[in-house]
């Protein structure tokens, strides 16, 4: 096992496409880095260079502590998973896994061993002697993993090995594969654009943008602070509510306003972003996310800090345990470019209504005991401690630490 | 502006059924009148090749007085005579010069086009496009113009007449199209699979052996029949580049050729020796013709 470092790493196609900007990450040993963004965003091409299939362009890669810049991907002891998994057609499960460990010379009873070894812990056994053809995509998306297993590698890349998979298959190989680094304990690097599939597996995340690093942290940092507009729209799902607003301070204290509405900042707010009360008496970017929302009626907020508004529930979408309020809000939708570019490469298709004039579309998650219907009017409880502040020409988070000084 | 009414479709349950059944009469009528008509036709052209096959099996004179559907009403005049006496007139020596020609020529072409496509396909160097447009450019020079140069070289090179210069014309011959066929097909191997190997870490040559051969079997077995057919059947190169020593079955029968009398004795059992080859390895090879090698290799 080994960590990878990326120094300001530059991927610069013929034609001059930059597809990875000078990229710098670091990757520690064992860790599980989830490498996200939408398509286009850089984020194969940067594991495709640290796999050695494709050359770096500016910048140095280091795994272990070896810079591994010239190396060809044989000598660079890493495994990689493949979207399409890539399988050897003409050769039984058996000879998939075991060819890497061939071309290494390896003694035939270590070989053996390790093929075992790895299909049983794969659940591959009674399949040895099949070739690819005959299994089903989970049990191929198995062998994927498993040629990569056998080989014990310094670290594992993983290229949306998912994303052939039903839904269903989907999650449960994603407790797998957590359960699987739980136990092997390889760095891996894991290039996924499905935002649940990076919250759930990795130890960190790395948002990418168009080959720039957007901001790397755990997923919940990345939830709770998300270090620009971007990351914020990005991250979570039903994605953040954006408003243009408006931060005033009177004698009740400070609040946010917009589209009709006046929401009570807490002072614990302006502590934890420095920099925010400088916005005072300016237009600022609100974000809200769909969860800091409550039905008043059904929940327990009526402590400090929360605060009431109503609307009318456009659509409802009913989840079982939850349901999402669609609802518009009085503003204009906010065009910031990286809110656009977070919404249109999401991965899942946004309900969006034709929208009256200048109204926007808002949703809230409210709990389903509160079976509201569309039409209805309803109370909302907003967790005012929990609210977002963006720069309305930089799009970044006010107050964040990585922004400030920005 | 007008609106025209729509027609009202009522639904029919009744007529839907009866439409069902009688279109699927029709279909199996259809498809039974297809296959009919099919199987007809084979048997035309097969006709031609049966003739033969009987009129190498009667005597001379059995078949200069009366034809060759004779023989079905008077088994007596099969005889193999025709055979024996073919292959004591030295016949045995043109077979085995064709297969000393066609089976070199077609291992040939195959190796170097196999590199030569994988290159073509998966290595990058400079003017490799251009290069490969000169490659599928030479499909376009015919035979004809160059036998005289290329008779020329051999002379000077002394291979004029002997086996080599053959198969060598040959495989010159045969690459453009082997190339450019094998090419395209190992372009439409998934890119990954190939990276696969390259991190399991396979060489560039070791990929090639057990990657990409393997799965380009269809697309060889199918080139190998390709060319194994224009060798062996070829006349017009043997004439210009084949001693009477090294002759080819094509050259040898040409020669029995008389412009009077037929001597079919002679040309139809050689006809037929020449025809057989070809077919048994068409059977052999056929499944790899219907067969999907990558089938499960990826998604």
């Amino acid at each position: 096992m080994a960590s990878i470092v990326l120094n300001s790493v530059d991927k610069i196609y013929a034609g001059g496409v930059k597809a990875v900007n000078g990229l710098n990450l670091e990757i520690k040993d064992g860790e599980f880095m989830v490498l996200v963004g939408p398509s286009g965003c850089g984020k194969s091409t940067a594991l495709r260079m640290i796999a050695g299939l494709e050359d770096i362009s500016g910048g140095e890669i280091v795994i272990g502590d070896r810079v591994v810049n010239h190396l060809p991907p044989k000598d660079r002891d890493i495994a990689m998973v493949f979207q399409n998994y890539a399988l050897y057609p003409h050769m039984t499960v058996e000879e998939n896994l075991a060819f890497g460990l061939k071309l290494r010379k390896m003694p035939k009873s270590e070989i053996q061993k390790r093929v075992n070894d790895a299909a049983r812990m794969l659940g591959l056994e009674q399949y040895l002697k099949r070739k690819p053809a005959a299994l089903s995509g989970g049990q191929r998306q198995r062998v994927a993993m498993g040629r990569a297993i056998v080989r014990e590698p310094q670290a594992f890349l993983m290229d949306e090995p998912l994303s052939n998979l039903d839904a269903k298959l989907r999650v449960s190989m994603r407790a797998s594969l957590n359960q699987m680094h739980e136990r092997l304990g390889v760095t891996t690097v894991y290039v996924t654009h499905d935002q649940v599939e990076a919250m759930t597996l990795g130890d960190r995340v790395c948002v990418l943008r168009d080959g720039v690093l957007q901001q790397v942290d755990t997923p919940q940092n990345l939830f709770d602070n998300p270090v620009n507009l971007f990351v914020a729209g990005f991250m979570g799902s039903p994605a953040m509510n954006f408003a243009y607003a408006e931060l005033v301070r009177d004698n009740g204290g400070a609040s946010v306003a917009f589209a009709g509405y006046r929401l009570p900042v807490p002072d614990s707010t302006f502590a934890e972003k420095p920099g925010l009360d400088r916005y005072i008496g300016r237009k600022i970017i609100l974000g809200i996310r769909p969860s800091d929302f409550e039905d008043s009626g059904s929940a327990s907020g009526n402590g400090a800090g929360w605060a009431r508004i109503p609307v009318r529930a456009t659509v409802t979408e009913e989840l079982g345990s939850e349901i999402n309020v669609l609802f518009t809000i009085d503003a204009p939708p906010v065009e910031h470019k990286d809110t656009v570019a977070a919404a249109n490469d999401g991965d899942d298709e946004e309900t969006s209504l034709p929208l009256t004039g200048d109204k926007s579309l808002w949703t809230a998650r409210v709990n389903a005991r509160s079976h509201v219907r569309p039409g209805q009017e309803i109370e909302l409880v907003v967790d005012t401690h929990n609210l977002h502040f963006f720069d309305v020409d930089s799009g970044l988070s006010i107050g964040h630490e990585a922004n400030i000084g920005r | 502006m007008t609106t025209v009414a729509e027609p009202a479709i009522e639904p029919n349950p009744a007529s839907a059924i009866r439409r069902g059944a009688v279109s699927r009469i029709a279909d199996r009528l259809g498809g039974g009148l297809v296959q009919v008509f099919l199987i007809l036709i084979a048997l035309f052209w097969l006709l031609p090749t049966l003739g033969l096959l009987v009129v190498s099996l009667r005597g001379e004179t059995d078949n200069n007085s009366s034809g060759w559907w004779t023989l079905f009403t008077k088994p007596a005049q099969l005889t193999f005579e025709n055979y024996s006496n073919l292959l004591a007139s030295g016949f045995g020596a043109s077979f085995w010069n064709t297969v000393l020609i066609t089976v070199p020529a077609t291992l040939l072409v195959i190796g170097i086009a196999a590199m030569a496509a994988y290159a073509f396909a998966w290595i990058e160097f400079p003017g490799r496009d251009t290069v490969f447009l000169v490659v599928i450019a030479l499909l376009v020079v015919p035979v004809q113009i160059a036998l005289i140069p290329i008779a020329k070289l051999y002379g000077l090179l002394g291979i004029f007449g002997s086996i080599l210069g053959v198969v060598l014309f040959h495989v010159a011959f045969g690459l453009p199209f082997a190339i450019f066929l094998l090419r395209n097909f190992f372009a439409g191997i998934p890119r990954e699979l190939l990276e696969a190997a390259r991190m399991d870490g396979a060489p560039e040559w070791r990929i090639f052996v057990t990657v990409v051969f393997p799965l380009a079997k269809p697309a060889i077995a199918s080139l190998g029949i390709f060319q194994f057919l224009w060798v062996w059947n070829d006349l017009l190169v043997a004439l210009v580049f084949a001693d009477t020593d090294n002759q080819p079955m094509t050259k040898a029968l040409q020669s029995q050729m008389r412009q009077f009398g037929t001597n079919v004795d002679i040309l139809a059992p050689g006809a037929f020796l020449s025809l057989l080859v070809p077919l048994v390895l068409f059977f052999a090879f056929q499944r790899y013709f219907v067969q999907g090698m990558l089938a499960g290799s990826v998604k």
